[in-house]
This record gives C-alpha cells, structure tokens and sequence, in this order.
C-alpha cells in the first residue's frame, strides 16, 4: 500500500474525539510499552498526555541512550542558492520574495566548503530553492562532487526529483535526502503552495521512497509545524517514517521538527507549535520509532536545544548560516531567521559540559 | 595459562570491548585499564584521521588490539570496501564484518556477511562476523575462512541478554572457531552465564558506555566472564545439572 492511501485512511477519522476519549490508563499503558503500535503513539499525542511529560521525557531518554548513547552527531548546512520557481507563502526564498538572489559558482562552492570545514565538521547539508532550471541535476551533481572531497557525509534539501535522478546523484556521492512534505494536510498545502512545482502535493509525498530506491542511506522528512493542525501533522509525519522505515529496512531514518520562523515574506502561521507540545511530540516519536534520528535545527534557540539534547535529541546543526555563501560573504537573505546563534565550536563545547559525546564523523566516503 | 586465541594473537582476557555510546572518549582508556580487556572495536566510519581531538584511536593505547568494524555496510561489497579502508588507516588485519540491512532492529544479515567474510579471509584479514545465531551460517562462516563466530545474544542496545540462548548452545557445541557473544548483554550476569555455557569471550558496549561508571562497570563485567570461565572450566554447570540422583532407577537389576 501507498502512504498516500495510508493517508486516505484517516480522510474521516476524528482525531478530536479520539483524544477525548484517550484515558490516564491509556497514556500510562503506552508509556511503558516495549513496542508500540499507531493508537500508542497517538495516545501519547492527547493533549492529556502532557500530563505525563515528566515520565514521557523520562522514557524517551532512556530509549534514546539504549540506542545512541549519549552522543550527538553534528552536521552544517550549506546553502548554495537561493533561485526558487515556487510560490510558497512562508517560505523566505519564495519566487514572489523581492531579495537578492544568488547562485554559488562552484568555485564559490569550494572555498565555502573548505571554510566550513575548519569545523571538522563532516557531514553537510546542500540546499537551495527549488529551481530546475537555475540549479539543474547537472550543476547539483558537481556541487555534490566537490562537496565528497571535504565530507564523508554529503545530504541534499533540494527539489523532488525521479528515481533516475536521484541515482545521478547518489553516485556523485550524495548520501542521504532531507525532504519535507511541509504540511500532510492536503487542503492546507495546496492553500500555502500556491503554485510552482511544489504545488504538486502527490509526487513530494512518494519523493522519500524514490530517494531509497535509488540507494540513499538516510532520509530526514518531518512537517513544517504551524502549517497544519499540529497533532495530526504529528501523527503523519510519525506514521510516515515508520512506512518508510518498514518498506526501506536498510535506510536510516530521521525526523525534524521544524516549526515557522520570521522569514522574508512574514508569514503568519496557521497553528502554534508551543514549547510544551514540541517535547511532547519529539517524545512520542521516540517511543513509537525507538531507532530514528531526532534532528534539531538552529531554528531552536540555544537554550531550548541544549534541554532537547537531555531527552531525545541525536542530530544538530552547529553553527549554522542560511543565507546563500553565509560562512564566507553573506549576502543573501536567510531562508529563515536562525535562533541558535552560537558558532560551532561554541556548542561543541555546549555539548561536551553536558556530558555528552559530539560526533564530528559519522561515515566514511566509500 | 588458559588463553584465546584468535587468528594469530593469543589473548589473557576475555571481555572484548566497544568505543560507541561513551559520554567522553577519555572514558574509554579507564575502562580498558580497570577491566583488562585487550581488544576493542571500533567504527570505521568514526575514525578520523584529519582531527585529532575526534580521532578514537588516539584514545586507545598501542598494546590493545583493534578490532575494527564494518558499522553503516548494507551488503557485502560496503562491508569489504570498508574493511580495506580500515587497514589502510592502519587498524590491522582484525575486522568485525557487522553487514545490517534493517536500520531498524540492526539484524544482521547473515547471507551477505557469508560473502564477505570470504572475501576478507581470501584476503588475509582475520574476520570475526557478527551474524544471528544459527548453526548452519556458522559452518559456513567455517569454510568460509572466519576466525570466531559473533552471534547475537540479543538486539544491539537492547541489555536484554541471553535471549538466544538455546541457538548459542548449538553453535558452542559445534563450532571448530571462538564463539563471541556479541550484543544484548546488558548485566555482569548475562556475561557470567554466556561464560558458563562454553563461550569463549563476550563482547559488551552499550551496558559499559552507558553506566554512570564505564570504568567500574567494564570491571564488574570482567570480573564476571571470569567467574563464569572458571566455573565452565570445572564443568560446574554440567555438575549442577547432574548431580542431583534421585532413587536409583536400575537398583531392581542388582547390577
């Protein structure tokens, strides 16, 4: 079956009355389950399982060091343009943004990447906007061919592409793909897409699934929080990694959870994802997917990310620039406001008085 | 002297140790001295020459013997590609093959570590494959070229022990290579009763990582394979399991 129709499943399902109707007993019962099913996992999602926080963040911990240990693997985001060809409301690179726009040469993109390097930081993050026609496969394989020499873990946050594509890059040496549906609610999405490319809500939902089958070991896919209803877009996203993670068995999986910044365009968002509810949810993924990545971004302030760091957390960003050419001339407009404005050996050290382990290298190019 | 031996090295300990997991690289040099143990593995993809401060094997002293792994390899050629690459970095000829297909529960896979365990041993590598316990793969792993066998005892991480044990019994009873229980042993006692069976060494990481002491912990586990060695070699566990005659069931024969 499609995730797609996994999706239609829940087309006339009442999630408010089913939280309603969730119990202490319930919550409490699936807490301390060893594996847990899609009603656990939305239990834990019921507004009453905030309740619970305590012994929620509790397990989830304990989960996360069985599994991880307590270390931290770190990677750097690179951002080497910012063309886009879609109309997307909150977005600080939308087409109908009037911001300078730019480019990286990929000579430019060397002398970014050897500045980035000085983290001894190896794994990164390519992006751009999504732009076909100004940052076409052919340019994207070169950059992931200079990116190989300085990094053992190169990923790609780009446009969606086919199977063949993706090969294309997975052997210029690109090694895993970020790609997020934004929101899962197909109404809300076709609303804040408004058009372009990304409009096509279908194709990006089965974009994860062409990337593992074109051999990627890693895939990070979330929501984009103040989109949709943030339970249910919980939900999703939680029942979307554990398909992919059953159908990809050999693909590892991560899961962010972004939630609206101030960008270029001052969206106002639809829905607010609280401090609170974002522990909430980043536990309950942890319980229902005990292997995932939990990937937190310099979008979170810092101290905000160094808590998320004691409970589940296994994935950050040091350091961080998201402006195009950030780490050498930034120039550009960011695609969103970075909160976590430390440089990379600042929260190296963060992470070290915490008692925990930050992991420069995480792969070795093959 | 009651010494293992695997592939041309003879080791006094018996508790093979991990790098993953710890709270601070300095840690695992205590734990190694206060535990005695005298292999350790480590990732691969975690070795990096370029940095120094990340670098692991800079935390281990030259007299332990490394065990490099094949951790990320999806099937036989990753697992062969890096196990190259660790002797060019200088880890030795040891090599755990760790081949996972399933990021999930971290299940090896058996059929393509057969493969590269045979690609490695053609190559003069002494291969230790992590594999799930079966008696059959073993035998292959035999012929194979293996130097020991690392089946599971339980999921990775999982300090769920011996929950295997009656396939390991199988393979101790069987195997002509060192049996190392690998995996899953998350008390002194798992260790203890792995020993008492017949297995020839564990390895343990995760419980020793992750102990508010790995140092002490990597102790209590040492002290444990000892106990359990040693009552192996008195075939304590066959006499508890013997001993106790009740009414002699032949007396009617006046034998």
């Amino acid at each position: 079956m499609s995730f797609a129709n996994i999706l239609k499943e829940y087309e006339n399902f009442d999630f408010q009355n089913y939280f309603e109707n969730v119990t202490d007993e319930m919550i409490l019962t699936s807490i301390e389950k060893k594996e847990l099913n899609k009603f656990d996992f939305l239990n834990l999602l019921a507004p009453k399982a905030k309740n619970y926080l305590e012994k929620l963040a509790q397990k989830a911990h304990k989960i996360t060091v069985a599994n991880f240990g307590y270390t931290i693997n770190l990677y750097l985001p690179i951002y080497v343009s910012n063309y886009c060809s879609s109309n997307c409301l909150y977005c600080g690179f939308s087409k109908k943004n009037k911001i300078q726009r730019k480019k990286l040469s990929l000579e430019e993109v060397e002398i970014e990447a050897q500045e980035i390097a000085k983290s001894g930081i190896k794994s990164i993050l390519f992006l751009t906007g999504e732009s076909r026609k100004v940052t076409p496969l052919s340019y994207l394989c070169e950059v992931a061919k200079i990116l190989k020499k300085q990094f053992s873990f190169v990923s790609i946050e780009v446009f969606p592409m086919s199977q063949d594509d993706y090969k294309k890059l997975f052997k210029a040496g690109v090694d895993g793909l970020t790609i997020y549906q934004e929101v899962y609610d197909k109404k809300v999405y076709q609303q804040v897409h408004v058009s372009g490319e990304k409009s096509n809500y279908d194709y990006r939902l089965e974009t994860p699934q062409r990337g593992a089958e074109a051999g990627f070991r890693a895939l990070n896919i979330g929501t984009l929080f103040g989109l949709g209803d943030i339970k249910k877009e919980a939900f999703f996203s939680g029942l979307h990694a554990s398909y992919l993670s059953n159908k990809y068995l050999e693909c590892e999986l991560g899961l962010s959870l972004p939630r609206i910044n101030d960008a270029e365009g001052h969206f106002k968002p639809n829905t607010i994802l609280d401090d609170v509810t974002f522990v909430q949810i980043m536990c309950a993924y942890r319980l229902f997917l005990p292997r995932v990545e939990i990937n937190i971004s310099t979008r979170e302030n810092a101290k905000f990310r160094d808590n998320l760091l004691g409970i589940c957390a296994t994935k950050f960003s040091a350091g961080s620039k998201t402006e195009v050419g950030g780490y050498t001339k930034a120039r550009t407009e960011p695609q969103f406001e970075i909160s976590d404005k430390r440089q990379s050996d600042e929260v190296i050290q963060r992470i070290q008085s915490l008692g925990y382990e930050p992991v420069y290298k995480n792969w070795e190019s093959i | 002297m009651d010494i293992l031996k695997i592939g041309n090295k003879e080791f006094s300990s018996r508790l093979l140790s991990g790098t993953g997991k710890f709270r601070d690289k300095n840690d695992i040099k205590k734990m190694l001295e206060k535990s005695g143990s005298q292999i350790i593995t480590v990732a691969l993809r975690r070795v990096n020459l370029e940095n120094p401060i990340d670098n692991i094997l800079n935390y281990i002293p030259k007299h332990i013997t490394l065990l490099p792994n094949t951790s990320g390899a999806r099937n036989a050629k990753e697992a062969i590609r890096i196990a190259h690459i660790a002797r060019v970095a200088g880890c030795g000829d040891f090599i755990k093959i760790e081949v996972i297909h399933d990021a999930k529960y971290l299940m090896p896979d058996n059929e393509e570590t057969i493969k590269a365990t045979k690609a490695l041993a053609n190559d003069g590598f002494i291969v230790l494959p992590y594999i799930l316990p079966d008696i059959v793969t073993c035998k292959k792993l035999e012929d194979a070229g293996a130097s020991a066998v690392m089946p599971l005892g339980s999921p990775i991480g999982s300090n769920a022990g011996l929950q295997t044990k009656s396939l390991i019994e199988m393979i101790i009873e069987n195997s002509n290579i060192p049996v190392i229980v690998d995996a899953g042993i998350g008390l002194p006692s798992h260790a203890a009763q792995a020993m008492e069976m017949g297995a020839d060494a564990v390895l343990i990481n995760t419980a020793i990582a992750t102990a508010s002491s790995p140092a002490l912990a990597a102790r209590a586990f040492s002290l444990a394979i000892e106990a359990g060695r040693t009552a192996y070699l008195l075939k304590l566990q066959e006499q508890s399991k013997y001993a106790n005659a009740s009414s002699p069931l032949t007396g009617f024969l006046n034998l």
